[in-house]
């Protein structure tokens, strides 16, 4: 008998075609506004204009009077059920509708459940709301000023404006290896609050039936059992009774992982009503309230000797998180990963500290495409790595060359404590300058500025923590950031997996069945995937931080082996042998020495449905839940290389190359998809995409207009490369993905451009660089910051 | 507020609605007709998730009444094609892996649906041009102008 073809059945390594497509290319997605139930009401949100104020007044009666107006809702009447405010992810409080100031422009003021979400708009234009402004902080700096306003005076014992202050490394050790340091680089820059912006919104349907007691919520979240137990702590459901479903969801980049007040709003809206209450986000309500990233300012110092060495690193980061700390970070961590930094290059001693400030501005920082703050800390890091090689006359790529960690090193211990489980890294580095062309580049770009012509090439290169987490290190409130899967394999050797992941795009419903079928034999196919729904997946962490991959997916394979072990018993039944003398190929046990005598994973679901033997119990389910022993740490090396026009401050990508390491691939297409979409965020960021805020703390970037994203016009393509070092601490081998360009891409843009205007001695420019910025610099020759203007009258 | 009784050939049916003049296109589509594969991104026409074709021009239908839709043709992705009769953009969406989320992807095809009716042979740089107006922030745009080489080619070998 011929073995199975893995490929052919979909499983490891194929590019097989999505099956999330089908429904999609026929516009039958069910998003979260798609879904419409009897008798259903809409809820908008009345959001406060200014960024700080205090709540005079607020007059609800014209609202009310309009017909088709059911409830409109105030911090009032929250406060009197005591839910004006609620716990945050970091342990911190934020108000669901405000009821004494408003401490960010967008803020959650009122609400307004009508007949259909025309009327509900109206009644949020009739409700009169008196405010007595007070003055706007929209900067660390501000914030951290003798006399600043105090943002949280909501809070006991809160009397200025810090959040937290946090340091991680050895103070001491680093501190020596400054002294005996030949040179000590320096770099100071800003990384501009961002927005993930999905182009789907968020959105909720609340739907309480009084007579079962029961509450279903169909919500746009990337995280459903989260909300679950976040429902059942807060709200004091009793969590049997509450049931999320997240259907198709619109784009997610971790905007979708903290629970929003316009959540909780149509929550008690149904309940108060006994209706289904549907709230629909708009893009401006999306982009001035809803989880932001970024907004970091970081200086570093670099130790090294003459020879290139890298000898320690001194980091302070100044976080800016708006008006509540509603990080959506689950580690032990106040900063996140931000101590993943230099990760990939081997250095002695490094010191982190960071302090986190109160602004009037949107709360709620998320890991937009990464896990938290390593975007900062990757970004930092290569920009800092360039800066260095700059000042000590070196190559950028030799500089990187001397100092990444060397294959023999792995498992690496970095100075800051992670362990860096695989890699070949200097191979990604010659790939990727192989690709580029960057033998020839020196002389080509020396070549064109002789014309009057800038030309740069940035590389960055960079491993990252993906997959949280481990359960000592990473939890949210409380419960451990493990994942699972459920598999259920029917009489006729068809199945169901249910995972506890979420797929916002990543295509779960076609990969996991391919880990599936690399376990089984069975073909991917044949088998159904489901998640998202808490009354019937497997209690899971959800889908960020580049962790479905590296958690979930570990379970799906540990639970498809759960399976084979019972699969193997029936077997022995069916071949009339004992289970050891049976041997395992894909898709099938056979007599070991005799390789005609064998049953197909079919046929043992068959028995065990039919025909187990005395004794066992019949069906074959189960489940698994994975606790990664450590992160999965893939490596990533990307180079730009881009032309700079001084005239206009504009520039363009010439090329753009990837070398990814994530180590094992379950399909191939969809892991390059992952890739092309990361860089195109990177691309992004570098370029034009960014929030920031006038001295007023009015929002600038609060729509499409303002807020600028890439069209296919301006995108530049990309070419792809690998290299596959497998994960040894997964069961498939396989390392998060998903957000490595993002990640990692941002820098070698900025570097490229900086690499063009080497000459001119500006060190720095923050993103994005728009025209204006970069043609300002080498006008001037100097250094541009990006930061929000200070009102100085 | 006063309705006003408008009648939209939409995917090939004619649909004699009563409506308030103030509805937008969009919103007919999805709960008036319940053909929710328009969906509504932006609301300020820069992301084009609510690409429709309105007389066989693509439409942002999220800043266009309803009623400016009166005895005008609509397309929307449901008349693109079904599964059991895909469009070549639909194939092509699927082959090249044009499509993550697929919020966007509606919206995508029927832009690339005119662009293909106009020039059946479009260049790379062509397809770019005609997508700018259709936002996408899962795929990076590569593979979606594969997938609508794709289509062109298929449709080019098969007249």
């Amino acid at each position: 008998m011929a073995p199975l073809d893995e490929i052919k059945i979909g499983g490891l390594g194929s590019s097989r075609k999505r099956v999330e497509d089908d429904r999609f290319i026929v516009g039958r997605g069910n998003y979260t506004d798609d879904i419409k139930l009897p008798g259903m009401l809409h809820m908008e949100i009345l959001r406060s204009p200014v960024a700080h104020a205090r709540i005079k007044s607020i007059d609800t009666s014209k609202a009310q009077a309009i017909p088709g107006v059911r409830l409109v809702l105030t911090g009032e009447m929250m406060a009197q059920r005591n839910l004006a405010w609620m716990p945050t992810l970091s342990y911190d409080t934020q108000a669901v509708l405000a009821t004494d100031k408003v401490r960010f422009q967008g803020q959650e003021v009122a609400c307004v459940v009508a007949d259909d979400p025309y009327i509900a708009k109206d009644g949020c234009e009739a409700i009169v709301v008196e405010y007595e402004t007070l003055p706007a902080i929209v900067s660390p700096v501000q914030a951290l000023a003798e006399g600043a306003p105090l943002i949280r005076d909501d809070k006991e014992g809160q009397n200025d404006n810090v959040i937290f202050r946090w340091e991680v490394g050895d103070k001491e050790r680093t501190d020596r290896a400054f002294a005996s340091a030949d040179k000590v680089s320096t770099l100071e820059l800003h990384y501009p609050r961002s927005h993930p912006s999905p182009i789907e919104c968020c959105g909720s349907i609340a739907d309480y039936n009084s007579a079962t007691s029961k509450l279903t919520v169909y919500m746009t979240t990337q995280a459903p059992h989260i909300i679950r137990a976040a429902v059942a702590l807060v709200a004091e459901l009793p969590e049997h009774m509450i049931r999320i479903v997240a259907p198709d969801i619109g784009g997610g980049f971790g905007n979708k992982v903290p629970v929003y007040p316009g959540y909780v709003a149509s929550i008690l809206c149904s309940i108060l009503l006994g209706k289904p209450v549907k709230w629909i986000e708009d893009k401006t309500g999306n982009l001035i309230s809803t989880g932001f990233a970024r907004d970091m300012y970081l200086r570093s110092e670099m130790a090294l000797s003459n020879a290139g060495k890298i000898l320690g690193v001194r980091i302070h980061a100044d976080s800016d998180h708006g008006a509540f700390f509603s990080d959506a970070q689950p580690s032990k961590f106040k900063i996140g990963l931000l101590h993943s930094a230099f990760g990939c290059y081997d250095f002695p001693a490094g010191h982190i500290t960071a302090q986190g400030t109160y602004t009037n501005k949107a709360p709620g920082g998320v890991a937009y495409r990464c896990s938290f703050r390593v975007t900062e800390a990757m970004f930092f890091q290569e920009r800092m790595v360039q800066a260095a090689a700059a000042d000590l006359g070196m190559d950028q790529a030799e500089f990187r060359r001397k100092n990444l960690v060397r294959d023999d090193q792995f498992p690496y211990r970095t100075p800051f404590g992670f362990l860096l489980d695989s890699g070949q890294y200097e191979k990604c580095l010659d790939i990727g300058l192989e690709a580029i062309g960057y033998k020839e580049f020196k002389a080509q770009q020396a070549e064109a500025l002789a014309r009057g012509r800038r030309l740069g090439i940035g590389i960055s290169t960079m491993t990252e923590p993906l997959g949280a987490g481990n359960s000592r290190e990473y939890d949210i409130l409380g419960i451990k950031m493990f994942d699972s899967a459920e598999l259920r394999v029917h009489p006729t050797g068809k199945a169901i997996l249910r995972t506890g992941a979420k797929s916002q795009g990543q295509g779960h419903e076609t990969t996991w069945a391919q880990i599936v079928s690399h376990e089984l034999g069975i073909p991917a196919a044949d088998i159904l995937v489901e998640e998202g729904d808490t009354d019937t997946a497997p209690f899971g962490m959800g889908t960020y931080a580049s962790r479905s991959t590296p958690v979930a997916g570990a379970a799906v394979a540990m639970v498809s082996r759960k399976i084979r072990a019972k699969a193997r018993k029936l077997a022995a039944h069916l071949l009339e042998v004992s289970e050891e003398d049976i041997e395992w190929e894909l898709g099938r046990f056979y007599v070991r020495g005799a390789q005609d005598r064998g049953v197909s994973i079919q046929e043992c679901a068959m028995a065990a449905y039919a025909n187990m033997p005395d004794g066992m119990e019949p069906g074959l389910e189960n489940n698994a839940y994975y606790d990664p022993p450590n992160l999965t740490w893939p490596f990533a090396c990307y180079i730009a290389k881009v032309e700079v026009d001084p005239e206009t401050g504009v520039w363009d990508v010439l090329k753009m190359v990837a070398v990814d390491d994530c180590g094992v691939r379950i399909n191939p297409m969809i892991v390059e998809g992952q890739i092309m979409g990361g860089l195109t965020e990177a691309y992004a960021m570098s370029n034009m995409q960014f929030q920031t805020y006038d001295a007023d703390g009015n929002c600038v970037g609060a729509n499409y207009m303002d807020y600028l994203l890439p069209t296919s016009w301006e995108t530049p393509g990309f070419e792809l490369h690998e290299v596959v070092t497998p994960c040894p601490h997964h069961p498939i081998g396989a390392k998060g993905v998903g957000e490595c360009a993002a990640v990692g891409g941002p820098a070698a843009f900025v570097n490229a451009v900086m690499n063009a205007l080497e000459d001119t001695g500006v060190r720095n420019i923050d993103m994005p660089l728009l025209p204006d910025r970069v043609w300002e610099a080498i006008k001037y020759q100097r250094d541009v910051s990006g930061a929000p203007p200070v009102r100085t009258d | 507020m006063e309705e006003r009784r408008i009648t939209v050939t939409v995917n090939g049916q004619d649909q004699t609605v009563d409506i308030e003049p103030r509805l937008l296109l969009a919103h007919l589509l999805r709960e008036g007709l319940a053909l929710t594969g328009t969906h509504i991104g932006c609301d300020t026409t820069n992301c084009g998730a609510c690409t429709v074709l309105v007389d066989g021009r693509p439409v942002k239908s999220c800043t266009m009444l309803a009623v400016q839709a009166d005895g005008h043709e609509v397309t929307t992705v449901e008349g693109l094609g079904t599964s059991s009769e895909l469009n070549p953009i639909q194939e092509g969406f699927k082959e090249e892996h044009g499509l993550q989320c697929g919020f966007c992807t509606s919206g995508m095809m029927l832009s690339a649906a005119a662009l293909l009716k106009e020039n059946p042979n479009p260049s790379e740089e062509d397809v770019r041009w005609a997508l700018s107006g259709n936002l996408c922030r899962c795929t990076g745009y590569q593979n979606i102008v594969k997938s609508v080489l794709w289509a062109a080619e298929k449709m080019r070998a098969s007249v």
